[in-house]
């Protein structure tokens, strides 16, 4: 075996940066679009409409009990036949990720508007605030700061779980290391390399959270 | 028995004891009472050290017990505790939390820890809650089982911090009358309280601390009638004024 | 929607059997890979409870490395890095002649990874144990090892319950991972199902809903443990 040859990597860094791009174009779009989601999905489920809670529950424990990869592959394979064409495998992973994660997040959610004491919301409504005016200036708020770590925390292994992409070839920060890999024969370093750098950015990204959490306690 | 020498302590920037320097002998009981935040319980959590403290010496029977040699786990087997959460193990039974400590420490075994076990709840009033668990037991009962627990590792001097605190008043006088039993029955104690009756009837002495001093030091006759310190005088009239 | 629907295909053969066979899989996979990483984490839980500072900083070690690369980049590391690191002998013995090596790594890969969640949710268990009811122990004169064996642990793992059935889970959702370094488990049936007969609603179907039935299963399993684990009066979340 011959010795390791690090530049594999400094000779392809445009190639893996833009893999990146695209690993953190789908974790923000997903983290986005499952937090919106999953707050009307938490709210949805907390509702004393039946039937709104009842869908909610559902929709969240049916793709909690799935794995992400199942789902990829049924966005993978339905969107293009939902839509009559192929569409680029970007698209799918979208959807499905931002379904998938929304189902996390709304558990997020539902955990923390309950952890604001039901008192603030009786003394919002005593004051004669509507429902949705005692959520939106009194209770989503409280929730949303106590929720924010974990939104976070979520946001971080959301980024670790977009590396999935690879069972439909989306050419995110992983999978172009492994075409690198297999094009120049040299799979440790570029391994290496990955785990080196999903190490140091979620690492990093905890202690930050890790500090957030511990000015806001403040 | 137990002697303190310059005790301080610090809680990071914060002083918490104060140059303490008192003792207790042998079947003494003295009761330490002072307003909350005064250092009574982490003085009482130095003497079997479940507290650090930073410079002085505290001594049981010629031990120090802030020396790093001392093993403090022999120490502790000889001192009894009993916390103000009664603190009992919620997944035992009542037979198993006064056992447990006499067969891993004392390393008694089944049989006879058991016997022992069944004498104590007898003296505490509990011979026929030695099968239930902690959660079975009103506050009351849960803190004589504690006691009960305490005492069978035949300890030598019995610590008890704010003991009736967190009971309902009706309570407060079951737990008190095992304590009164106890001291009358000649076991050395140290109590921290504010159970006023309670140090009127058996302590010997009693301690006032103030912000992590020890104020007040005297027989129990001379602290009620005639205490030394404004702030012992302020603090006995607003408790006796109950 | 141009669709031709067929759902007789899940119930012809080969591809019964290979449904049959992908959930053989998963589950083995599983199974083996929670047995690693239940007694390893719970061994790390309580590593990162002691007052040892060495061995609360081994184990620290260990989840922040486990936490922070996605797991299927250490399927690769296990897969293709591990044997190349190794000295030649043991190297070549494991990429020739160990029996199994997709499946061995994909345990290994899985119950390490997993082990580290295993670890927190332990410690977070132990630690709300409360400092009283360590101070009751020590004061009775309970060593550090005895205190966490008779009083910690036993209280600790009754309140875990829910948290460890989340991960036991969440190995069976993970355990798809390991199609893609080669073990056919369902997910991977599934798919190879879609490309052959192009059912792929029917396929996908199949898999979805025996994912949805090892969930309910598992949920009615924990909920018979914790109940059978409960002490009389005390609440697993409260005490």
């Amino acid at each position: 075996m011959g010795a390791f040859d690090f530049s594999v990597i400094f000779d392809n860094l445009p190639f893996l940066l833009k893999g990146m791009q695209t690993t953190l174009l789908l974790t923000a779009v997903a983290m986005f679009g499952g937090i919106v989601l999953g707050t009307l999905l938490a709210l949805a489920r907390m509702s004393s409409f039946t039937f709104l809670s009842v869908v909610a529950t559902s929709y969240i424990n049916f793709f909690r009990s799935l794995p992400l990869i199942l789902v990829i592959f049924w966005f993978y394979f339905l969107v293009p036949l939902a839509l009559g064409r192929p569409v680029g495998g970007l698209y799918s992973v979208l959807v499905a990720f931002t379904l998938f994660e929304a189902a996390y997040y709304a558990e997020i959610i539902r955990a923390g508007i309950s952890s604001v004491r039901s008192g603030q919301a009786a003394a919002a409504r005593a004051l004669g605030m509507s429902y949705g005016q005692s959520m939106r200036f009194i209770v989503l708020p409280q929730a949303f700061r106590a929720m924010v770590p974990i939104l976070l925390t979520q946001g971080i292994v959301l980024f670790q779980d977009t590396s999935l992409v690879y069972v439909v070839g989306l050419k995110d920060f992983l999978v172009s290391a492994e075409l690198i890999a297999n094009r120049e024969q040299r799979l440790i370093e570029m391994f290496s390399f990955v785990a080196l750098v999903y190490l140091a950015i979620c690492f990093s990204a905890s202690q930050g959270v890790k500090f957030l959490e511990r000015r806001m306690k403040r | 028995m137990i002697s303190f020498d310059n005790v301080n302590k610090f809680y990071g920037d914060f002083q918490v004891l104060r140059d303490c320097s008192t003792h207790v002998k042998a079947k003494e009981v003295v009761v330490v009472c002072g307003p909350s935040g005064s250092g009574k319980s982490t003085l009482i959590k130095c003497a079997n050290g479940l507290e650090p403290f930073q410079s002085g010496t505290i001594t049981f029977n010629d031990i120090s017990v802030g020396d790093k040699n001392t093993n403090l786990n022999q120490l502790r087997s000889r001192i009894g505790m009993v916390f103000q959460n009664f603190e009992l193990f919620p997944h035992l039974s009542v037979l198993q939390n006064i056992c447990i400590a006499q067969e891993m420490v004392l390393k008694r075994s089944k049989q006879e820890s058991t016997e022992r076990a069944f004498a104590l709840l007898e003296r505490v009033g509990l011979s026929n809650q030695a099968e239930k668990f902690p959660a079975q037991l009103s506050g009351g009962q849960q803190q004589r089982v504690a006691i009960a627990r305490g005492l069978a590792m035949d300890p030598v001097v019995m610590l008890f911090d704010e003991p009736t605190s967190a009971l309902d008043p009706e309570m407060i006088n079951e737990v008190l009358d095992v304590m009164v039993k106890l001291a009358q029955e000649g076991m050395t104690m140290m109590v921290v309280t504010h159970e006023m009756g309670f140090a009127k009837r058996v302590a010997d002495r009693v301690i006032f601390m103030d912000q992590g001093q020890i104020v007040e030091d005297e027989k129990t006759d001379v602290f009620f009638s005639n205490p030394k310190s404004d702030r012992a005088k302020d603090f006995l009239s607003k408790i006796l004024n109950h | 929607m141009n669709y031709n629907w067929d759902w007789s295909i899940l119930i012809a053969e080969p591809y019964l059997g290979w449904i049959v066979s992908g959930l053989g899989w998963t589950i083995v996979v599983s199974l083996l890979a929670w047995v690693v990483a239940f007694s390893l984490g719970s061994i790390l839980g309580i590593m990162r409870t002691t007052s040892s500072s060495l061995l609360r900083g081994i184990a620290t070690f260990y989840v922040e490395i486990f936490r922070n690369i996605p797991l299927l980049v250490q399927f690769f590391l296990w897969f293709f890095i591990f044997p190349e690191l190794l000295p030649v002998d043991a190297g070549t013995w494991v990429k020739r002649e160990m029996p199994m090596p997709e499946f061995t790594t994909a345990i290994i890969a899985l119950g390490l990874y997993t082990a580290s969640r295993v670890c927190e949710q332990v410690r977070s268990g132990i630690e709300s144990v409360g400092t009283g009811q360590v101070a009751a122990a020590r004061a009775l004169g309970l060593t550090e090892w005895q205190t966490m064996r008779y009083i910690l642990v036993p209280v600790a793992y009754r309140r875990v319950i829910p948290p460890l059935t989340s991960e036991f889970l969440t190995i069976f959702k993970n355990s798809s991972l390991a199609l893609t370094i080669g073990v056919i488990e369902l997910t991977a049936v599934t798919r190879q199902i879609e490309e052959y007969t192009f059912q792929g609603f029917e396929a996908f179907t199949a898999a979805t809903v025996i994912y949805s039935m090892i969930t309910f299963f598992v949920m009615w399993l924990m909920k018979k443990i914790e109940v059978r684990s409960r002490v009389h009066g005390m609440i697993g979340s409260g005490g």
